[in-house]
């Protein structure tokens, strides 16, 4: 290789020999922490500003959602009739809905129904999913055909139709009961992915020489292939927390999610269907709300993905 | 192949046993009494609510019930609705304004995603790519009804190029804008699935020896990259198929279409068991049909797979 012409890019790569002796090139840096796949992507996701948009508003919608009264003092359920449909002022920048309440505090109080939905059924979602998942993948015969038809059988029943049949015969409604429809629903998707993966991973060297080194095989699956299995489950994972806080406004919105007391964004947007030409804030500011939160898990969701994916990392 | 699709029909019995059993015990094992409910604040006489429970099968344990439902399914016989019509003159209304609305959807966001997402995957990285995405993010992101709330308030009532409620037996052309709105969120995920596709495609081994032997670019791209690229996109497209016929509720609820979205939605309000069950039971059949379908294309897509 006489040819020193440097390629684009890889200018830093090449240091005059005279400066490299040939010790330092040999040496092998022991207190370097063994690079792994989480280590690799975090390096990716620390330089991408998107990384950094989401992280932050996801951040601020928790703390909306856990302490909504440090950002406001008004009661998100005071009714002023006098204020109906009101327009923006001083102390209420959004202005009030129909029922003369604030929008402003009603969209900060809102958070906390969507995001605890979000979660509680992300939570549920990921463990029975990724369980019954690597059990599929891992143990095949089976096991793998009986978990698959079921969730086959789940899978087959439409998310939002499936919930809105169950929610309708259960008598109680709260941020549980909601979670727990979601999530009955929502699992088989998480399942499939895990499975697959599972199955790729399952072939790796490591998995049989961790099984030579006499490991039985449930500690080979949780030690070894299930921490290898995570990334496309964690990506799902990301994403499914907005679709899961979507599905709960569009419950909502139908009148059969959260019931009226909790307060809450698909509720508020509901309500303010009949006011859309008059007082189109009142809509505005629940669905910009909702969006954005929304718009925050799938964005993280994404680059979660193209950072644990080395095929997409040709840019 | 023969044996192939008789494996496949075998595989669907469990599961479209399991799916109606479910939602079987959803409608009718959770508490509630459907005709106290059916007769709301009036007192019930206790013989006419005894008829009423023979008739509608009520009375029996449920497994019978639901083997008396699964005979009806095969023999047509679905049952009445509490209105006293037949479930399946209820059906043969609703589904093909809702199929015919699934259509336009299905159409919209197959051809814009795919060539938005054809265009973006090509460049990948370059203007149009992210700005694609970008919208792809807000469209997924906006729920569906917010959506469709500010179609109708532009569409019907600023520029009146359409009617603000539709009613029964639309035309093709009043249901575009609302298929539009429907297959919007399909659209995003049908540009991505396809952008992600085309570009990692681009770079794979079968299209560089296209290339070298000499291919027309025109034809290496529709051939080699994008017949290939399609493969997850018709998964997606038939997997979407029953979400889309279920996520009508709500757009046919914005824009007052009689389609199955709207009719399933008031009998679930209503706890009318038997129309809930079978309009469910079709959507079910309908998901489980696509989806085998869609595994037989991929042998048209990919020459790689072929079914024995």
């Amino acid at each position: 290789m006489s040819d020193t012409s440097v390629r684009p890019g890889q200018e830093h790569f090449v240091a005059p020999l005279e400066e490299t002796p040939l010790r330092a090139v040999d040496a092998v840096d022991d207190s370097a922490p063994p690079s792994s796949q989480w280590g690799e992507a975090w390096r990716q996701l620390r330089r991408r500003p998107l990384f950094w948009v989401s992280v932050v508003l996801i951040l601020l919608v928790v703390v909306v959602a856990a302490v909504p009264s440090l950002f406001t003092s008004t009661n998100p359920r005071f009714q002023t009739l006098a204020d109906s449909l009101g327009d923006p002022r001083d102390g209420h920048p959004f202005g009030f809905t129909r029922l003369g309440e604030d929008v402003y505090a009603r969209t900060i109080y809102g958070a906390r129904a969507s995001v605890v939905v979000g979660l509680l059924s992300t939570v549920l979602v990921t463990v029975v999913g990724g369980v019954v998942g690597a059990i599929a993948g891992y143990y095949g015969g089976i096991w793998d055909a009986l978990l698959s038809r079921i969730s086959d059988i789940f899978f087959a029943v439409p998310l939002v139709l499936g919930a809105i049949v169950l929610i309708t015969s259960l008598q109680s409604r709260s941020t549980l009961t909601v979670s727990l429809v979601l999530s009955l629903f929502a699992w088989p998707q998480t399942a499939r992915i895990m499975r697959g993966s599972v199955l790729q991973t399952r072939s790796a060297e490591f998995v049989t020489a961790a099984r030579a080194l006499g490991l039985s095989r449930l500690q080979v699956l949780v030690r070894h292939v299930v921490p290898n299995a995570l990334g496309p489950v964690i990506v799902i994972a990301t994403i499914s927390l907005g679709t899961f806080i979507a599905a709960e406004a569009t419950l909502s919105y139908l009148g059969v999610g959260l019931p009226s007391s909790i307060v809450s964004w698909g509720g508020d947007i509901s309500a303010a269907q009949t006011s859309l030409r008059s007082a189109p804030q009142v809509l505005f500011w629940p669905a910009a709300a909702l969006s954005v939160t929304v718009l925050s898990f799938i964005m993280l969701g994404d680059v979660v993905r193209d950072a644990l994916d080395p095929k997409a990392r040709t840019r | 192949m023969g044996i192939y699709i008789g494996r496949r029909l075998l595989q669907m019995i469990p599961v479209f046993i399991g799916a109606t059993l479910l939602i079987y015990a959803m409608v009718f094992l959770l508490p509630g009494d459907p005709i106290a409910a059916l007769f709301g604040d009036k007192p019930v006489s206790p013989g006419v609510a005894a008829q009423l429970r023979a008739q509608y099968h009520l009375d029996q344990p449920f497994l019978v019930q639901y083997l008396l439902f699964l005979k009806g399914v095969f023999t047509l016989d679905l049952g009445n609705t509490f209105s006293g019509q037949p479930v399946i003159d209820v059906m043969a209304r609703a589904f093909p304004v809702t199929i015919r609305l699934t259509v336009v959807a299905i159409i919209v966001e197959a051809v814009l995603g795919i060539v938005v997402g054809l265009l973006a995957g090509l460049r990948r990285g370059g203007w149009f790519d992210s700005l694609s995405l970008f919208v792809s993010l807000l469209v997924i992101a906006v729920p569906i009804f917010v959506i469709g709330f500010v179609a109708r308030y532009v569409f019907a009532e600023k520029l009146r190029w359409i009617k603000a409620s539709v009613g029964p037996d639309p035309t093709w052309s009043q249901l575009l804008i609302p298929g539009i709105v429907l297959g919007s969120v399909s659209f995003a995920y049908v540009l991505r699935l396809t952008r992600n596709s085309v570009a990692e495609n681009l770079t794979a081994d079968h299209v560089r020896t296209a290339t070298a032997k000499g291919l027309k670019p025109g034809r290496v791209l529709t051939v080699h990259v994008l017949r290939n690229s399609l493969i997850p996109v018709v998964t997606f497209l038939g997997t979407d198929v029953g979400g889309l016929m279920a996520g009508a509720v709500v757009t046919e609820g914005i824009f007052n279409i009689p389609g199955v979205g709207g009719t399933l939605y008031q009998a679930i309000i209503r706890t009318e068991g038997a129309t809930v069950v079978a309009f469910v039971t079709v959507l079910v059949i309908i998901y489980l049909v696509v989806n085998l379908l869609v595994d037989l294309l991929y042998a048209v897509l990919d020459p790689r797979i072929r079914y024995v």
